[in-house]
């Protein structure tokens, strides 16, 4: 079934991870599409392979959410190796006795769902390590 | 001698809460005509007017403008998220402060009672085949899917990162934060919710994101507040009755945040407060100690306390000692919030950044009736829009 990465910054296949817009003067990392670097004006960045394991930072479990999405779900920040990633954590009961700040965990992709062309979208989320 | 200083003239807030029976033009007009009458001055003196909206549609200035006196001035029409009223108020002050005219009112006015969740609360369908757009070459919304971007995750995550950060954070001491604002409400008729809650019914309320719970969230509401500022050199040939009553603005700080590793990924609302916090102390030459009470942007009991280190009032790593203490009940050595805050007092966006003004002022002027905090000479107002824009005021009782 084909597949696509549900952000373009998740690089799926056999080793799935994350990279990063990493600018070439001062280093400062991006998920997104950049012109410049918000750090120090920068214009060229490099493609950088983010860590694909990390540390809970701070998290939240959202029991209120926008139609369609399923709650609770825990959505958290990892620092991975000094970069720090928005996620989700995943594959744990969405309970503050399972979830745990400064807990490790690690990478991890899961389809999402099918679109009408037979296409599979895959997104990521961490889970305990 | 003109100091160049700018005082508040007159200020008011209306009553925060479910007003379906006024327009949000006709909200704002009566929290402008209200300050226009606290200060004894008319539409005709004023040389500018800076007002904020959010979802109102745009324009707000020209339409107070025609429903309270249409006098040609310029109109600025702000927005900057939560800070918006605080910047309103700032853009009338540097207007002063730049010798363009000696009087200018500044608006804040919302109507979102029963708004629900601001952010990440709607989204659009998703196209029936996966195509990646945007910025970051997502095939649908990414709310939910990776993290979250409702304001009340958002915040829960700054206050546990905090807790990840100095420890000592719990989903008690939160709920206790809200408790005390609550409590605080119940002296403040112009809230929107003056009820106070047991630790147990805020605890088992209805969990909106951990370990924020309703009642932990600031409230949608409508309300509007607006305020009269005047330089110095005017206010010295005014009537000693207005004089007596003027509050003097003793710093108006705005900043944004500087760019730091995460920043982007969760913003930071501590950076450019601390930053905001040191240039209103410098500028009023008062310290965190000086204050007699501090309004801040509860906006989830997450977020107060956070602030309470940005604002300096306790040691760094140290809010939740400083908050165990007592220190920021109304009968503690800095109260904060006893307006009840954001959470029970409620936020209409653009009308918060001026609302907190007011509550600081009323107390100064002496005029806080049940509530009042005696004696108090110096006060500071703090507002955080994310994004982000941070606003923070100190005020001061002082004889001109």
């Amino acid at each position: 079934m084909a597949q696509v990465p549900f952000v373009d910054y998740l690089v799926l296949g056999d080793d799935p991870h994350l990279t990063a817009h990493e600018c070439t003067a001062c280093g400062a990392r991006y998920f997104d599409r950049r012109l410049a670097c918000a750090s120090c004006e920068g214009r060229e960045f490099r493609t950088a392979a983010v860590a694909t394991s990390g540390e809970v930072r701070a998290f939240t479990i959202v029991s209120l959410a926008a139609p369609g999405i399923p709650v609770p779900f825990v959505a958290a920040v990892i620092d991975c190796d000094g970069t720090s990633v928005r996620a989700n954590i995943v594959n744990v009961p969405p309970d503050a006795d399972h979830v745990a700040l400064g807990m490790k965990v690690r990478l991890t992709t899961f389809p999402v769902g099918t679109d009408s062309a037979g296409t599979e979208a895959v997104v990521f989320g961490f889970e305990p390590a | 001698m003109s100091s160049g200083d700018v005082w508040i003239l007159g200020i008011h807030m209306t009553k925060f809460g479910k007003h379906p029976d006024q327009t949000t033009v006709e909200l704002a007009a009566e929290a402008a005509l209200g300050a226009l009458a606290d200060a004894n001055v008319h539409m005709k003196d004023m040389g500018i007017l800076a007002a904020g909206n959010l979802m109102g549609g745009g324009g707000m200035g020209q339409q107070l403008q025609k429903a309270i006196g249409q006098t040609g001035i310029p109109v600025y029409n702000v927005a900057n998220a939560c800070a918006t009223g605080a910047t309103a108020l700032r853009t009338a002050v540097m207007a002063i402060k730049a010798g363009e005219c000696d009087y200018g009112l500044a608006v804040g006015v919302e109507k979102l009672a029963g708004a629900g969740l601001l952010a990440g609360g709607s989204r659009k369908a998703e196209s029936d085949t996966w195509t990646p757009a945007g910025p970051y070459g997502a095939v649908a919304p990414i709310d939910g899917r990776i993290g979250t971007e409702t304001m009340p995750g958002v915040f829960a995550q700054i206050g546990m990162e905090y807790g990840h950060k100095y420890g000592g954070t719990s989903f008690d001491l939160f709920a206790k934060i809200s408790e005390k604002n609550h409590a605080h409400s119940t002296l403040n008729p112009k809230a929107a919710y003056q009820k106070r809650f047991t630790l147990d019914e805020i605890k088992n309320d209805v969990m909106i994101a951990y370990p924020n719970t309703r009642p932990m969230c600031s409230a949608n509401c409508d309300g509007a507040a607006a305020a009269v500022v005047v330089s110095d050199a005017k206010l010295r040939t005014l009537d000693p009755d207005q004089r007596r009553r003027a509050i003097k603005i003793s710093a108006s700080v705005l900043t944004s945040d500087p760019w730091e590793e995460a920043c982007q990924i969760l913003p930071n609302v501590n950076t450019l407060t601390r930053n905001a916090a040191k240039q209103a102390y410098e500028q009023a030459g008062v310290g965190p100690e000086d204050l007699d009470l501090v309004e801040l942007h509860d906006c989830f009991a997450t977020a107060e306390l956070v602030h309470y280190d940005n604002l300096m009032l306790c040691p760094e790593g140290g809010a939740v000692d400083f908050f165990n203490s007592g220190a920021t009940w109304r009968d503690g050595s800095i109260p904060v919030n006893v307006s009840g805050g954001l959470e029970s007092k409620g936020h209409p966006i653009a009308a918060t950044g001026i609302a907190n003004i007011w509550e600081v002022c009323t107390h100064l002027r002496g005029e806080g009736g049940d509530r009042q905090i005696e004696g108090a000479t110096v006060g500071l107002a703090h507002v955080i829009g994310l994004g982000s824009a941070c606003g923070v005021h100190i005020l001061e009782k002082a004889g001109v």
